[in-house]
């Protein structure tokens, strides 16, 4: 299982890339792996405000749903419009790819409260 | 302590993620459950269903025993034939769903994993004098062999001419050198076979029917793809769309429940159900937009409860969302439309004829 040194994570499986003040969002190959096959992503949209650990989408999967956090507060400023018609880009480049959002992070303090990557490798072995 | 089928050590290497089902460790997935069911409707695959139950029932009673017990005739069922009936409780609630083989001097009823317990006690309670039941799940491996191609594929490991096999029968014959019971059964829609073996064989036979059938590009099927293909064929699953607050006449198993046979176990309160009206159909539906319906989820017509989903999933053949559910009778004609509660969301959905697939076979 790739768990990425440079990245920051969520004990909801998600992961975050940070550039400025962007993060990137998407799901943890550990996450993709548990879920399957993913087949829809339920986004929120460009403007909407989202905040720390609350849901701002979904993911379908054949066999079941879950919910997608914020990993930060912030506003969305960015979807990953490829997923619409290739969802399973979650599935076979969940680092790359198959990034979700990204949003314009409104507290940098915030990015405290995220697990490393040792952290999270420690969350789910 | 869950148990294993004689195969759990093969389904490792292959890469399966495992899960605990019905108290036995079973593979949900190998390469993933698109590609898994992708290949059943293409060519061929093979899935591991040794957790289902098989009870064995002989003496000059036992043709009685299991037309009083189950809702289909019997006395219909010839030798080399297999039925898919059900048992019901007094009140015509579903005790389990099943099949019945009859042999030339034996009968053989095959039970969901997670019943089985319940099944053999509430077989066992009314069981006559004359009467022997014999439970051989554990001693038993399951193989299914389903896709267009299972029949070419198995046909290089048996001298058993399998062409004159017809859906829902079967034969004994030698496969790859074991005895077994070869039938044409499965729960996928597609042509197959389900391989009825004494667990000594289970390995062996699991082994070469995958590296015989690498020129159809074989692969394994865990329950997750056995989930999707029943769905597209609206093949019920106890627990789901049938159990003991649902009967078989609302469940559309009406073409298994033989109110004329005679006396069995829930005919009185049947034979009422048939007279009054049916409150509610299991029926089938597609969702009009992207959205995906789940056991359980709530299905509403002008601000109205009417209905419940009981099994839905993301078709991998419709490339949609599709459901199976419950609603009162008057929503439930082909071309009716209602709402299901997805999260905060009403999606609209509309009955469709079922199977959602059709197999050409």
């Amino acid at each position: 299982m790739d768990i990425p040194e440079d990245l920051q994570y969520t004990e909801e499986h998600e992961w975050v890339l940070t550039e400025d003040n962007t993060a990137a969002i998407g799901i943890t190959d550990f996450a993709q792996g548990e879920l399957g096959d993913v087949v829809f992503i339920e986004m929120p949209q460009v403007g909407d405000l989202v905040q720390q650990m609350e849901p701002f989408g979904t993911i379908e999967a054949v066999k079941t749903v879950a919910d997608l956090f914020a990993p930060v507060s912030g506003e969305v400023v960015e979807l990953n419009t490829l997923l619409e018609d290739s969802p399973n880009l979650i599935n076979e480049d969940p680092y790359g790819e198959g990034w979700i959002i990204k949003i314009k992070f409104s507290d940098a303090a915030e990015l405290e409260n995220l697990l490393s990557a040792d952290d999270y490798k420690n969350l789910v072995q | 302590m869950a148990k294993k089928t004689v195969l759990y050590d093969e389904h490792v290497n292959l890469g399966a993620k495992i899960v605990e089902f019905a108290g036995y460790l079973m593979p949900i997935q190998y390469a993933g459950i698109m590609q898994e069911h992708r290949r059943v409707r293409t060519t061929v695959g093979i899935f591991d269903v040794s957790h289902m139950g098989e009870f064995l029932f002989s003496g000059s009673g036992a043709e009685d025993f299991l037309q009083k017990m189950t809702v289909n005739n019997v006395k219909k069922l010839t030798v080399g034939q297999v039925q898919y009936s059900v048992l019901c409780y007094d009140d015509g609630g579903i005790v389990d769903d099943l099949l019945l083989y009859r042999y030339d001097d034996h009968f053989m009823m095959v039970v969901n994993a997670s019943n089985l317990q319940k099944d053999w006690d509430w077989l066992a309670e009314h069981k006559p004098a004359g009467v022997n039941m014999k439970n051989i799940s554990d001693a038993t491996t399951l193989l299914a062999v389903q896709g267009p191609k299972s029949r070419e594929l198995l046909q290089k490991l048996t001298d058993t001419d399998l062409s004159v096999i017809k859906f829902y029968h079967f034969t004994h014959g030698a496969v790859n050198g074991a005895q077994m019971t070869i039938s044409r059964t499965g729960y996928t829609g597609e042509l197959g076979f389900e391989l009825y073996m004494d667990n000594q064989y289970g390995v062996k036979l699991w082994q070469t029917i995958l590296s015989t059938g690498k020129g159809y590009e074989i692969e394994p099927v865990g329950l997750g793809a056995r989930d999707t293909l029943r769905l597209e064929m609206k093949y019920c699953l106890y627990g789901n769309d049938i159990d003991q607050t649902t009967n078989p006449l609302e469940a559309g198993l009406g073409w298994i429940t033989k109110l004329k046979k005679g006396d069995f176990i829930g005919r009185d309160v049947l034979l009422k159900v048939k007279e009054e009206e049916l409150k509610r159909k299991l029926i089938g539906f597609q969702m009009n937009s992207r959205a995906f319906p789940r056991h359980e989820y709530p299905i509403f017509k002008n601000g109205r409860e009417i209905g419940m989903v009981t099994s839905g999933t993301f078709s991998p053949m419709l490339n949609a969302g599709i459901g199976i559910g419950y609603v009162e009778t008057r929503f439930a004609d082909v071309g009716a439309t209602f709402g299901v509660k997805i999260r905060k969301n009403l999606e609209t959905a509309t009955v469709v004829e079922t199977p959602f697939y059709k197999p050409d076979n």
